[in-house]
């Protein structure tokens, strides 16, 4: 039993960086139908820009975390600028393979700049370890769930309580109409990606912290398990990616610790096509019925 | 099905042009123009013209959004890998390519009927994670030596072998398009309900192009395993499964003709940037990113080159 807890923690402290990752893809898709292949690397970016200010500037966690969001939010911003508006009446596997293109950019850009190996990350905060009934919790992985169950919140409330918030509801539903009634369409679309990558960011210094460990590649597999998550919670659907980070980080340690950690990809996986045969729209999504 | 007969005269003609292109070949490395460094560039671009042929016909005139291609090119890799160490012979390889086929069919056929349900980006992740699914599975077997992946296997696809493979998946692709079957799946892509009001059952015309695809690139993976003589399942992730779409989608969705252009950019362009270290890759993720925001719809968009449009071009000239 306390084993099964113990998983449960590393489970949700993984988790919720997954979710905060899916956050971002979860809103970009449901804005403008665009698989952003380049959220994990906005996630690299945000654990690279952790690192060179505890490093060089020696921010703490919290300065350093802001920092990251803020610089990572403007790189969104940017990408989506100069690759993905260009295309935003092109197919949209065009789009899909643009937003590929600029991952492999950030990815071996990063490499060619500054080394493709691993490199430790600096211990802005000292690990304490609490002792709860046998279960072993790091101040770490509380600081971890706390960061990210705040800023899902105030993810939360931005989307349902601002302006700006109802502008990208509207957009996501209809692009056109909302335009028709004074939604400033690139205005909010920026928004968004701010929004996301500020998330990633995020998600990018804490993993930093959580692991030790980053290089050029990291945001490849989490990527892909993000967008999982946000699929299998219903994409477009933000307490929906929440859930599904949750999930997948969960399922992922608990494979892993009944000793099937060779599988553990593979679960995530077959628990994906599962769900999307069951419920093709994922667990938080809205049926959209066809007309014809 | 395949409409061999109704276009025999085109395809004479290209049978023509593809022997000349044979000889071509012979003659060039004959003289000593085309070195081992050259050859092995044709031979991977040629490898890649077989895989993103099969993925083009999912893609781009079936309309079902693939992303497990890599999978299917595993199985064919592994198969004629393991056949081929244990009997040594051209026919064990041979053997290898139809076992490969056959299995790799049978794996299209068990992801392709519950996930064909899909559609669009919903599809594309579900057969991504079928892709993956198969690569783990191949990464924690015995028979395939885990991740350390199989060396030494036997060389058997030599350049010629690799080029008739090419010519042969072709036509017959290209054939399956212009037939009966083919205009069925470009109906399905155009409108699904539409299709299936005229009568047609959607699903099986998704899946024979789904499976069809498979088999092609299960002959292009026992193609690679056995020119390269190693292979990793690592060769088989997302990642490869990404570079056949790039291919398809950088000569444009629907065009067999911008299939083979953009496989031989893309293979010199690889060539090419082969002294650049580290940078070759970001130049290449540039250009790709260029490419794509300035020609959105490919580099040939859904044009192809046909005999037959130029025979009636003499004829109207003629006349």
């Amino acid at each position: 039993m306390q084993i099964f807890f113990q998983q449960v923690i590393n489970g949700l402290s993984l988790g919720s960086i997954y979710a905060l990752l899916a956050l971002g893809y979860t809103m970009v898709y449901g804005i403008i139908k665009l698989i952003n292949f380049a959220h994990g690397d906005i996630y690299m970016l945000g654990a690279f820009w952790g690192y060179y200010v505890i490093n060089v500037w020696h921010f703490n966690f919290v300065l350093a975390l802001l920092s990251a969001m803020v610089v990572c939010g403007l790189s969104g911003v940017i990408i989506e600028y100069l690759a993905y508006r260009p295309l935003r009446h092109s197919p949209r596997i065009t789009a899909l393979i643009t937003a590929i293109g600029v991952s492999f950019f950030l990815e071996n850009g990063m490499s060619y700049l500054f080394g493709s190996n691993a490199r430790d990350f600096p211990q802005a905060v000292k690990q304490v370890n609490y002792n709860i009934g046998g279960v072993r919790i790091s101040n770490i992985q509380l600081e971890i769930l706390l960061t990210s169950c705040i800023l899902m919140l105030i993810l939360q409330l931005i989307i349902k309580r601002t302006k700006m918030g109802r502008a990208m509801r509207a957009v996501s539903v209809d692009n056109a109409a909302a335009e028709l009634v004074g939604v400033d369409l690139n205005r909010t679309i920026s928004f968004t990606f701010a929004l996301g990558s500020a998330m990633a960011g995020a998600a990018g210094v804490m993993i930093g912290l959580y692991y030790n460990s980053i290089d050029p590649l990291m945001g490849l597999t989490p990527g892909i398990k993000a967008f999982v998550a946000a699929v299998v919670g219903g994409i477009g659907s933000v307490p929906g990616a929440s859930l599904g980070g949750f999930l997948i980080g969960l399922l992922e340690t608990l494979v892993q610790s009944i000793g099937l950690s060779a599988y553990k990809d593979a679960v995530v996986y077959v628990v994906l096509i599962v769900i999307l045969l069951i419920r093709p729209m994922g667990i938080f999504g809205k049926n959209v019925k066809e007309k014809v | 099905m395949i409409g061999l007969k109704a276009n025999f005269k085109y395809n004479i003609c290209w049978f023509i042009i593809m022997i000349t292109g044979f000889y071509l070949m012979n003659t060039l490395i004959m003289v000593g123009l085309v070195d081992s460094f050259i050859e092995n560039m044709f031979v991977m671009i040629w490898i890649n013209i077989i895989l993103a042929t099969g993925l083009n016909l999912i893609i781009g005139f079936a309309g079902q959004f693939s992303l497990g291609h890599a999978g299917f090119m595993a199985i064919g890799a592994y198969t004629t890998a393991i056949i081929t160490q244990k009997a040594v012979s051209i026919g064990g390889f041979y053997v290898s390519f139809i076992v490969g086929m056959i299995i790799a069919v049978i794996a299209a056929l068990l992801v392709g009927i519950p996930t064909l349900r899909l559609r669009g980006d919903y599809l594309a992740i579900a057969t991504m994670g079928a892709a993956e699914i198969i690569r783990i599975i191949i990464n924690n077997m015995k028979i395939t030596n885990g991740p350390a992946g199989m060396f030494n296997i036997p060389q058997f696809a030599t350049w010629p072998i690799v080029y008739v493979m090419m010519c042969i998946t072709t036509i017959v692709t290209v054939n399956f398009i212009n037939s009966r079957g083919g205009r069925v799946i470009k109906s399905v892509r155009e409108d699904e309900i539409a299709a299936e009001a005229m009568g047609i059952n959607t699903t099986k015309w998704k899946l024979a192009a789904f499976v069809l695809g498979a088999a092609t690139a299960a002959i292009a993976g026992s193609l690679h395993a056995s020119y390269l003589q190693t292979i990793a399942p690592n060769d088989f992730g997302i990642m490869e499964s990404i570079s056949i779409l790039i291919i398809v989608v950088l000569g444009g969705v629907g065009s067999v003709t911008g299939t083979f252009v953009a496989a031989v950019v893309l293979g010199v362009l690889d060539t090419v940037l082969q002294d650049f270290g580290t940078l070759r890759m970001v130049i290449y993720a540039a250009a790709l990113i260029l490419i794509m925001v300035f020609k959105p719809s490919g580099l040939l968009g859904t044009r192809e080159i046909s005999i037959r449009r130029l025979f009636s071009y003499i004829k109207r000239r003629s006349v």
